[in-house]
């Protein structure tokens, strides 16, 4: 009998082998990164950028891309820092408005059939602005709930892994098992057809966002649990790292097909293409277009198993 | 009074008058489906089965008239309606995720599909429906839609729409349901509808393929321009008789074309056995060459290889030696976004452009030539693609292929679900293009279009079992040839 592997767990095979690869590399430069506490040196702030990516992720799965993640999650980090710590109930009205706008950005896309890049694109302005009002320069503290949780010491097994894990299982729970999924990514894969089974596609996009904001908000405190303090800059650069990530998890840009368990390994493996880096000493100046450079080999080896993958098929 | 409550009509549309702009789709159109029985509905493009077929299940609201369901009548008959009153749809192009598998696009469809083990029950649903409309399938649940062929992805919708989770089903729109479907397939889909049939539920059934329509169906409604123009039992209707209801001119089989010697051309393309066995492949310049064979026997494939032996290089040929008519339109037919001009100049715009620019003059002289030539329906070449019915675009993917310079054209089963005047209409273009000395090779799973050619190649299982020429060109021989399977 011969072993027949699902296209979903073809597509996971790449991420966590070029997670796994990179893992060894950096064990074999830098044999004290192997424990309790380098682990989590070296994954803690993946954590963040996990949420971010799943974020990405689901705005991906119906079709659309979100270009004010950064921005959003930025925004997130100070309403943290200031509101959330302060006076909880006005943080988290603040953060229940931010959700409520994100489900209207997404009944706007959907209603006047916008792309999704140039609202998504405006709004990380918005965004901008509203965190640099908040915060006009770094500062701010972090709630003590927030702190606690991110400097929790599980036994065994380090708080970054658990979190990833954590986040890994309950969104592939929600987008590839759960019913509510189906209906999100059957809009990603073909919305006439949901439609004519007599959904409303303007209530999934709207919850897709309204999730995408829960998830990114998530991201938002995580981080400031991290940092003990925010600024306007803090997350700008998760818009492309998040989009990345989920394109490295063997998720792609349209068609509804996205991999939440490949979207943390991606985020995983992104932070850890840094550490990595630096451990080969290469000068920061270089380091972006390295990162690149790994990028580049990963996604070439999908679109090779891709390949393989057609031919089997045509064979 | 009497009948109605004996035989109570399942869905009753009303006078229903839709218009698009100005063009009149639907002009007063009564339609009653009642309980267990089997409507056919027929008509030309543009006809308005379509439009009718989109108002019995929702999609879209007459501006005048009114839908009725068991007799009652609903003021917002809409999608959520239609399905509540237990009205399915399975539509001419594949409707079903690509992304998702044979389980979630159940899911999908089915709203009660939820809550703690819904997979299992999705599975046990659907594959109980495949069961009893394709015994024998092998289309495992958990597979995921984009890597099951089209035909398989056929037989999930069909299947999907005859499943039942909470509402029972009562009517089920067919619209042209064996266009991808083999022979076999298609005659175990025939025998089921009669026996839901048999057991009170309803169907529509659209089809091109009028024997299907006059086997599997009681009554046939004959559509022109928007309206019924007749109402009859199908007993009461033979091949000819449909076809001249329909107002077609084209009489229906008797139109085969004067065979050409054609042996004396050029050899322009050929191809070796297939994987090694079987027979080759040749074709000479100004034949018809058919592929046949039952669907899916590798027929797509060989079109494939052969455009890829004459155009696979990074670099463009001026001329290109082949051209290639899309059987799956919306697939990789037309530009979706783009008008009816753009789409038909895609392949010609080396031509129009003769200093890299394209001159704007000459691709409108061009679009207003073929416009003509091939009769495409529409007011202005500037419209979108897809305002065209299914049968024009088709028109217009031809006329692209037609319009290169290209001295052979190869087609991959490219009337699906076309009707028949339009079918008549490209059946004549092609053979004017073959008497200048094109060369076609075209697969089609059609026996009326096979029958047109010169020669024949039988596929069977991805191998050319037999080359038919002339008068051997037979339905019996086809047929023996496919069920022979190789030899060698």
């Amino acid at each position: 009998m011969k072993l027949r592997l699902s296209s979903d767990t073809i597509r996971l095979i790449i991420p966590a082998l070029s997670l796994t690869i990179l893992l060894i590399s950096v064990f074999y430069l830098q044999p004290r990164a192997m424990g309790y506490l380098g682990l989590n040196l070296l994954f803690n702030l993946a954590v963040p950028i996990a949420l971010a990516t799943i974020a990405q992720m689901l705005i991906m799965t119906v079709n659309d891309l979100d270009l004010s993640m950064g921005s959003f999650v930025s925004f997130i980090a100070c309403v943290t820092a200031t509101f959330l710590q302060s006076d909880p109930a006005i943080g988290v009205a603040i953060l229940l408005l931010a959700i409520a706008v994100y489900a209207g950005l997404g009944v706007l896309i959907h209603v006047r059939d916008l792309p999704s890049i140039v609202v998504t694109l405006g709004m990380s302005f918005v965004w901008s602005g509203l965190a640099i009002l908040l915060l006009p320069a770094p500062g701010g503290h972090a709630p003590e709930w927030a702190r606690a949780v991110m400097t929790s010491r599980p036994p065994l097994v380090p708080m970054a892994i658990v979190a990833s894990v954590i986040i890994a299982m309950f969104s592939h729970f929600l987008i590839m098992r759960s019913s509510f999924g189906v209906i999100l990514r059957g809009v990603g894969g073909n919305a006439r057809s949901v439609e004519r089974a007599g959904w409303s596609i303007l209530a999934a996009r709207a919850a897709t966002y309204a999730l995408a904001a829960f998830f990114a908000i998530l991201a938002g405190i995580a981080l400031v649990g991290l940092t003990t303090s925010a600024d306007a800059n803090i997350a700008l650069r998760y818009t492309l790292l998040s989009i990345a990530g989920v394109i490295l998890g063997g998720g792609e840009f349209t068609g509804g097909r996205v991999s939440p368990i490949g979207a943390v390994i991606g985020a995983l493996t992104l932070t850890l293409a840094g550490s990595f880096l630096s451990f080969l000493r290469i000068s920061s100046d270089w380091q972006i277009g390295a990162q690149g450079a790994i990028l580049i080999v990963v996604l070439g080896l999908r679109l090779l198993l891709n390949r393989m993958e057609k031919k089997e098929k045509r064979a | 009074m009497g009948v109605e409550a004996q035989n109570p009509a399942v869905v009753e549309v009303t006078d229903a008058k839709v218009h698009f702009g100005a063009v009149k789709a639907l002009d007063g159109v009564t339609i009653r489906i009642a309980a267990g029985e089997s409507v056919g509905l027929v008509g030309h493009n543009g006809a308005g089965k379509s439009t009718i077929v989109n108002i019995i299940n929702g999609g879209l609201t007459p501006h005048t008239g009114s839908v009725s369901c068991g007799g009652a009548r609903i003021e917002r008959y809409g999608i959520a309606a239609a399905r509540a009153h237990g009205v399915r749809c399975v539509f001419q192009e594949l409707s079903l995720c690509p992304n998702l598998t044979v389980i979630e696009n159940t899911r999908v469809m089915h709203r009660g599909l939820r809550g703690f083990g819904w997979r299992k029950r999705a599975a046990e649903v659907i594959s109980r429906s495949l069961d009893s409309i394709f015994p024998g399938h092998t289309i495992a649940p958990d597979a995921t839609i984009g890597d099951l062929s089209i035909a398989e992805r056929q037989m999930v919708e069909i299947a999907t729409a005859f499943s039942t989770i909470s509402t029972p089903v009562k009517l089920v729109i067919l619209d042209e349901p064996t266009s991808s479907l083999d022979a076999t397939l298609a005659a175990q889909l025939l025998a089921y509808v009669r026996v839901f049939v048999e057991n009170g539920g309803s169907i529509i059934l659209i089809s091109h393929i009028l024997g299907e329509i006059l086997s599997a169906t009681d009554r046939i409604i004959v559509m022109k321009d928007g309206k019924v123009v007749t109402e009859k039992p199908s007993s009461a209707f033979d091949h000819h008789s449909l076809v001249a209801a329909m107002g077609s001119v084209v009489k229906a089989r008797d139109a085969a074309p004067a065979r050409v010697k054609v042996n004396g051309g050029m050899l322009l393309l050929s191809a070796p056995p297939r994987r090694g066995k079987g027979l080759r492949f040749n074709a000479y310049a100004g034949e018809l060459v058919g592929l046949a064979g039952l669907g899916g026997h590798g027929q797509t494939d060989i079109l494939l290889d052969l455009y890829l032996s004459k155009t696979g290089n990074w670099l463009r040929n001026a001329n290109a030696a082949v051209t290639f008519v899309a059987g799956d339109r919306s697939l990789n037919g037309v530009f979706p976004l783009w008008s009816i001009l753009k789409n038909l100049t895609i392949a010609n715009l080396s031509d129009l452009s003769p200093r890299g620019m394209v001159n704007d003059g000459r691709e409108e002289a061009l679009g207003t030539s073929w416009k003509e030539r091939i009769e495409i329906r529409t007011k202005d070449m500037d419209n979108r693609i897809l305002s065209l019915s299914g049968g024009n675009q088709q028109k217009v993917l031809f006329a692209r292929a037609l319009a290169t310079s290209a001295p052979v054209v190869l087609m991959d089963d490219p009337m699906r679900g076309v009707d028949v005047g339009t079918k008549q209409e490209v059946y004549a273009i092609i053979r004017a293009e073959a008497a200048k000395g094109r060369t076609f090779v075209w697969y089609s799973t059609e026996m009326e279009e096979v029958s047109l050619c010169d020669r024949v190649f039988v596929f069977s299982e991805g191998v050319i079992v037999k080359e038919l020429t002339g008068a051997d060109v037979t339905e019996e021989n086809i047929l023996a040839a496919s069920f022979t399977g190789v030899a060698a």
